[in-house]
């Protein structure tokens, strides 16, 4: 329980402190931030060694009243989703930190604060165990995030900045209204014990709440969600985003915030409103294959590196959304991986992008050509984040969507081949825009005389660079390290899917563990909806 | 013994680890080419050894050897697991052996190039892939080995990224690097399906699970469509990496790589994993006779055009690329047929002979400064006699002269075509072994003999250094004798002690197999069979014969020339490789870039979809602005609305208006 506290309040802590230190003296800033954010990552370790994998339920659980009349509360925990993506968060940050250390070079005291804020809102969304809680997070969230990319952008950081605040904002709207009804409903017409918004107790019974309205509150969590994944057509505002934040920006976009959106889809659409995610999972499921083809498609004809790599997110995210939608163990597994894959291989080619960026201030493509001559090392870097990306055997990319497209072709939910077939052209799509890119980036003769004197990494680089390797391999050759983690609590919840769709459930030795009432709610919840 | 399997695999991906990181710092070349051989030779050595075992103990079912559990999801579980039985050790050997004698070879060949560690380091994550590939257990280590060789193969041809190669719509290496990447991918995507498919019907990855399933249950899967759908899509990740129709072109412009890597990967080993990959899956296969005859057509379509295109070709690497294409289709007209053991026969007398011609050639480039056209060659016998002599055995091999290699397993092929096939196919493979003998003699004659028409003030061919050429002599031995691994029956009296040993050795792979495709244990020793072998012997003499009419006894080559003139067209068409490439691009790949780009992009992303939301914005605004003006500031207005507000609302509250 202590780990978890100071995992989520030492970046707060850290963030507050900075406010006290001189704003000249920058050195002291951003080793003290590096600092704090490896001192959470190793705290965040003692969560992963203490981790029960066997136990599917909320580990770590802390409840501290709040707001009594609201029944809001100070209560977080994690299971073996949540865990996986808090890693990727105490481990992404440090790397972010660090790649930040060069290309950050005005007001640096607000930008370090600002970054030790986003990490502690980030932690906050995927432990918060509470709707008006996980909301607050899910909003600060954006804070940060709209004045990293509005003061340390790119030339259209207005334009983009403001996009990604409207979008965002729009789509947490619709959740707010939907957390307060669905306190209300299950508090005073369910439950009868008044509002509430305590998740353990919402889930328990959310699935009481008859279809229709269910179907209200389903879309009102979604669309807040599929913004933020983002899902097609709803994808516009992150190429913008992604191109005009600067790089540790980027990155945290990449592998955090995005998996905001299919954290919550598993989080609330599908432990809250099982039965509206039955109903809507053959359409979602569209949504997110033409999301992987488009995605694709669109990235290949792009000219700026950044913005390729932006749109190859809607793809990866895309598979995803799938995952989850197939409603299978084996999809949403899939899924959970692929949130922490997608985080290491596309915040890698976002930290390797801003390597070159900032030795020559540009992202065309057309700019490059040979590079692989005069940097050796940063282009085999490169070609293992895209070859992860590509989703190449042996590397982490292929196990998640290899999961999620083998969930989808067994789904008993989607019922159909057509959704993985589908989506398996995007493993081809997926060759072709990185390996065209790398080939114009990399191959060739250096045509561009200001391309002559690029220095190859540093050993700055190299140190945020290889973390992210070694699990690039690591996950690629021994994935059920970390599937195991979230493997029970996935089980869990297909048993409960399959419990409302088919009454059956397909993993009976998790019964034991778990508590008998769900069961019964459910097999409630059937005749209600009869 | 057999529990070592694991160390096979192993040792070439230490190689490739160690290399990689640390082979930059290493300055002596030959302690780098001895790493990167020393793991391959160390492997086929293991390898060598589990064979003798197999020889002294027969085995009757594989041997499975667990590593451990590499993925694992709800009802889905698959591990790192090696499967030993007479294929994959025979593969084995061939991939590791060849692989050894070309690791050997680019110690001489890649002197003095800038990537040497880089070049072996790759040459071994190749081999550790391919033995993956082949040593599998289960569709998805195969699947691992099989993306594994296409990645090795990438960083292969385009290992020098920054020479030019030419090429339709292909400028540097690196293109044709992507293409074959791309095209193999589009292969990878009919795998994928296919183990989904296998995963939904028979519940299990695994090839020995898989194959019991079907033997208990044969007579209820056969003409099943599912085995059809699945063998179809398996078939079609074959004709990607083994470069058939429709996914053929990206072979010739591999040879982009460095000489080595296309004896290694684009002619020995890599290309015939699509062979590989229905041997493995006899059954499965043997369970769908329609896909069979696709297999079968295919093959064989592939083996004529790209004979065809051979013969005009002038780029030394160009008419072996197409050799090996049209080489691979006579190893899938086998499968197609049911002779699973001739294609594999010619699998591995393919990698010896045709290893040996890339190393020929290479060794030739290398005394030429890399000079490819061979109407620049000739008159280069007294200049690398060893080249020479290597170069004209695999030449007899390949041809099919009696007694090497060749001649055994593309008689059998061809024979087998006819019994199990039709007279029809037969004889357009005859029409293509006639030309395979011409163009391979049409190669050895302007480039070895006669006339010197190379550039002598620039040129000053030599024989290639001791590395280079130990390799082509003990290929050449291989080639040469190779084929009596597999006597055919009806020969089988002069060699009564073991007829056919290869036929016998894969026996137990193929046995069920051929039960279902009706093949009979005892093999018939017909009177035809003298006949088409002696057939096929004559049209290799007389085709070799007229390589030497037009282009030995005869200087000037006025046939050909006068061909080419009569025949303009199809001339133009063979030369242009009957325009696949530009057919793929104006209907596929460039219609795909502008809707992507016009449609997708610009029209859909930032006319509709931006559109909206800064419509929607600039509604906002407008509307905003609208409302800013009744804001004057001014007290006489508010009062005037205030009390025109007070009178509607009065009005309405106590008239009802």
């Amino acid at each position: 329980m202590i780990p978890l506290i100071i995992t989520l309040l030492l970046p707060l802590i850290s963030s507050l402190l900075i406010l006290f230190m001189n704003k000249e003296n920058v050195k002291l800033i951003k080793y003290f931030t590096l600092i704090s954010s490896l001192i959470t990552f190793l705290i965040s370790l003692f969560l992963l060694f203490n981790f029960n994998n066997t136990n599917p339920d909320i580990q770590y659980y802390i409840n501290v009243t709040w707001v009594s009349s609201l029944d809001a509360g100070f209560r977080i925990g994690l299971d073996g989703m949540s865990l996986l993506l808090v890693m990727l968060i105490t481990f992404i940050s440090p790397i972010a930190i660090l790649s930040s250390f060069d290309s950050i070079k005005t007001r640096e005291k607000e930008y370090y604060f600002m970054i030790l804020l986003l990490q502690f809102a980030m932690v906050g969304v995927f432990t918060a165990l509470d709707t008006f809680l996980f909301y607050i997070f899910w909003e600060l969230i954006l804070i940060p995030m709209y004045f990293i990319i509005g003061i340390w952008g790119g030339k259209n950081r207005l334009y983009a900045t403001v996009k990604f605040f409207i979008f965002t904002m729009v789509g947490s709207l619709f959740m707010l209204v939907a957390i307060i009804w669905l306190g209300n409903y299950v508090g005073n017409e369910i439950l009868k014990t008044g509002f509430t918004t305590d998740y353990l107790k919402i889930k328990e019974v959310a699935n009481l709440i008859p279809l229709n309205y269910q179907n209200w509150l389903f879309w009102a969590f979604a669309i807040s969600f599929f913004i933020k994944v983002p899902l097609f057509p709803l994808h516009t505002w992150l190429p913008d985003a992604h191109t005009e934040a600067p790089t540790a920006g980027s990155v945290i976009l990449a592998a955090i915030l995005l998996k905001m959106g299919t954290y919550g889809l598993i989080r609330f659409n599908l432990e809250f409103f099982t039965s509206a995610s039955i109903a809507n999972a053959s359409l979602i499921s569209i949504f997110a294959v033409i999301g992987i083809i488009y995605g694709a498609l669109v990235a290949a004809i792009q000219t700026d590196i950044k913005k390729l790599v932006a749109y190859s997110s809607v793809s990866h995210l895309g598979f995803v959304v799938l995952g989850i939608f197939s409603m299978t163990a084996i999809g949403i597994q899939g899924a959970i991986i692929q949130m922490v894959n997608h985080g290491l291989s596309t915040g890698m080619l976002f930290l390797l992008v801003g390597i070159i960026y900032e030795r020559r201030h540009t992202r065309e493509i057309s700019e490059y050509g040979g590079i692989a001559r005069i940097m050796p090392v940063y282009a085999t870097f490169f070609a293992i984040a895209m070859f992860s990306s590509v989703g190449l055997p042996g590397l982490n990319g292929f196990v998640g969507e290899y999961l999620t497209l083998i969930g989808a072709f067994t789904s008993p939910i989607l019922n159909s081949w057509g959704y993985a077939i589908a989506a398996s052209t995007g493993v081809i799509f997926a060759a072709v825009y990185l390996l065209w890119m790398y080939q114009r980036v990399f191959f060739g003769t250096v045509d561009n005389p200001s391309n002559l004197n690029l220095k190859d990494l540093s050993k700055r680089e190299w140190a945020f660079l290889v973390p992210i390797v070694i699990f690039i391999v690591w996950i690629g050759l021994h994935p059920s390290t970390f599937t195991n983690i979230s493997e029970n609590s996935t089980r869990k919840l297909v048993n409960k899917i399959e419990n409302v769709k088919f009454g059956i459930t397909p993993y009976p030795e998790l019964l034991k563990n778990s508590n008998l009432k769900t069961n019964s709610n459910q097999i409630n919840n059937n005749k209600i909806g009869k | 013994m057999y529990n070592i399997v694991w160390l096979i695999p192993l040792l070439p991906l230490i190689g490739f680890i160690f290399l990689g990181l640390v082979g930059k710092k290493l300055k002596s070349e030959s302690l780098i080419g001895t790493i990167g051989s020393a793991t391959v030779g160390i492997s086929f050595l293991i390898a060598f050894l589990m064979f003798l075992k197999m020889l002294s103990t027969p085995l009757e079912a594989p041997v499975i050897v667990n590593v451990y559990k590499w993925i694992s999801a709800g009802y889905f579980s698959i591990n790192i697991a090696y499967q030993i039985d007479q294929l994959s050790i025979l593969y084995t050997m061939i991939v590791t052996g060849v692989g050894f004698l070309i690791h050997i070879y680019s110690i001489g060949y890649m002197h003095g190039d800038r990537g040497f560690f880089r070049f072996f380091a790759y040459l071994n994550l190749f081999i550790f892939m391919m033995l993956n590939l082949v040593l599998a257990n289960n569709f998805l280590l195969t699947f691992l080995g099989w993306e594994g060789v296409g990645l090795s193969s990438y960083l292969l041809i385009g290992f020098w990224y920054d020479r030019k190669f030419q090429g339709i719509r292909i400028i540097w290496t690196g293109h044709a690097a992507n293409k074959a990447f791309i095209m193999n991918r589009i292969g990878d995507f009919g795998f994928l399906i296919a183990m989904f498919m296998i995963f939904v019907n028979f519940g299990t990855l695994e090839y020995t699970e898989l194959h019991n399933i079907l033997v208990s249950n044969t007579i209820s899967y056969q003409y099943s469509s599912a085995i059809g759908i699945i063998t179809i899509l398996l078939f079609l990740a074959a004709t990607g990496k083994s470069a058939q129709i429709p996914l053929a072109v990206w072979l010739p412009d591999a040879m982009a790589g460095p000489t080595p890597v296309s004896a290694l990967i684009h002619a020995a080993t890599m290309v015939t994993a699509g062979i590989f990959l229905v041997a493995r899956n006899s059954l499965l296969f043997a369970l769908a006779p329609s896909t069979m005859n696709v297999i079968a057509v295919i093959g064989i379509s592939t083996a004529f055009f790209a004979a065809t295109i051979g013969t005009v070709q002038n780029g030394i690497k160009k008419v072996l690329a197409y050799s090996t294409v049209s080489q691979l289709g006579f190893m899938f007209a086998a499968l197609g047929v049911g002779a699973y053991t001739a294609a594999v026969f010619h699998v591995m007398m393919h990698a010896f002979f045709k290893g040996l011609l890339f190393l020929g050639a290479g060794s030739v480039m290398h005394g030429m400064h890399n000079e490819e056209d061979i109407k620049k060659m000739g008159g280069l016998q007294k200049y690398m006699p060893i080249t020479y002599k290597t170069f004209y055995v695999a030449s007899l091999a390949i041809a099919g002269i009696p007694l090497f290699a060749g001649f055994f397993s593309k008689d059998e092929i061809m024979w087998q075509t006819y019994n199990h096939g039709s007279a029809i196919a037969w004889f357009v493979l005859a029409l293509s072994a006639f030309m395979t003998a011409f163009y391979m003699f049409r190669l050895v004659n302007l480039v070895f003999h006669k006339e010197e028409r190379f550039d002598h003030k620039h040129i000053h061919p030599h024989e290639s250094p001791k590395t280079m050429t130990i390799p082509l002599i003990i290929l050449s031995v291989l080639s040469a004798l190779g084929g009596f691994l597999g006597i055919p029956y009806i020969l089988g009296f002069w060699f009564s002690h073991n007829p056919n040993f290869l036929d016998n050795f894969l026996e137990p792979v193929f046995k069920d197999a051929n039960v279902v495709l009706g093949f009979s244990e005892n093999h018939q020793l017909g009177g035809s069979e003298y006949l088409f072998m002696l057939i096929s012997v004559t049209i290799a003499l007389f085709s070799i014969w007229t390589a030497y009419k037009w282009y030995y006894y005869d200087d000037k080559w006025s046939v050909p020339r006068k061909l080419v003139l009569k025949f303009k067209g199809i001339y133009k068409l063979l030369w242009n490789k009957y325009f696949v490439d530009e057919v793929y691009f104006t209907t596929i790949v460039d219609p795909l870039i502008t809707s992507s780009r016009e449609g997708l992009w610009k029209f859909f992303d930032v006319k509709i979809i931006d559109g909206l939301v800064n419509g929607l914005a600039s509604i906002t605004t407008f509307f905003g602005n609208q409302v800013r003006k009744i804001q004057t500031g001014f007290a006489q207005t508010y009062a005037i609305v205030m009390l025109a507000g007070a009178i509607i609302l009065i009005s309405w509250l106590f008239f009802g208006l």
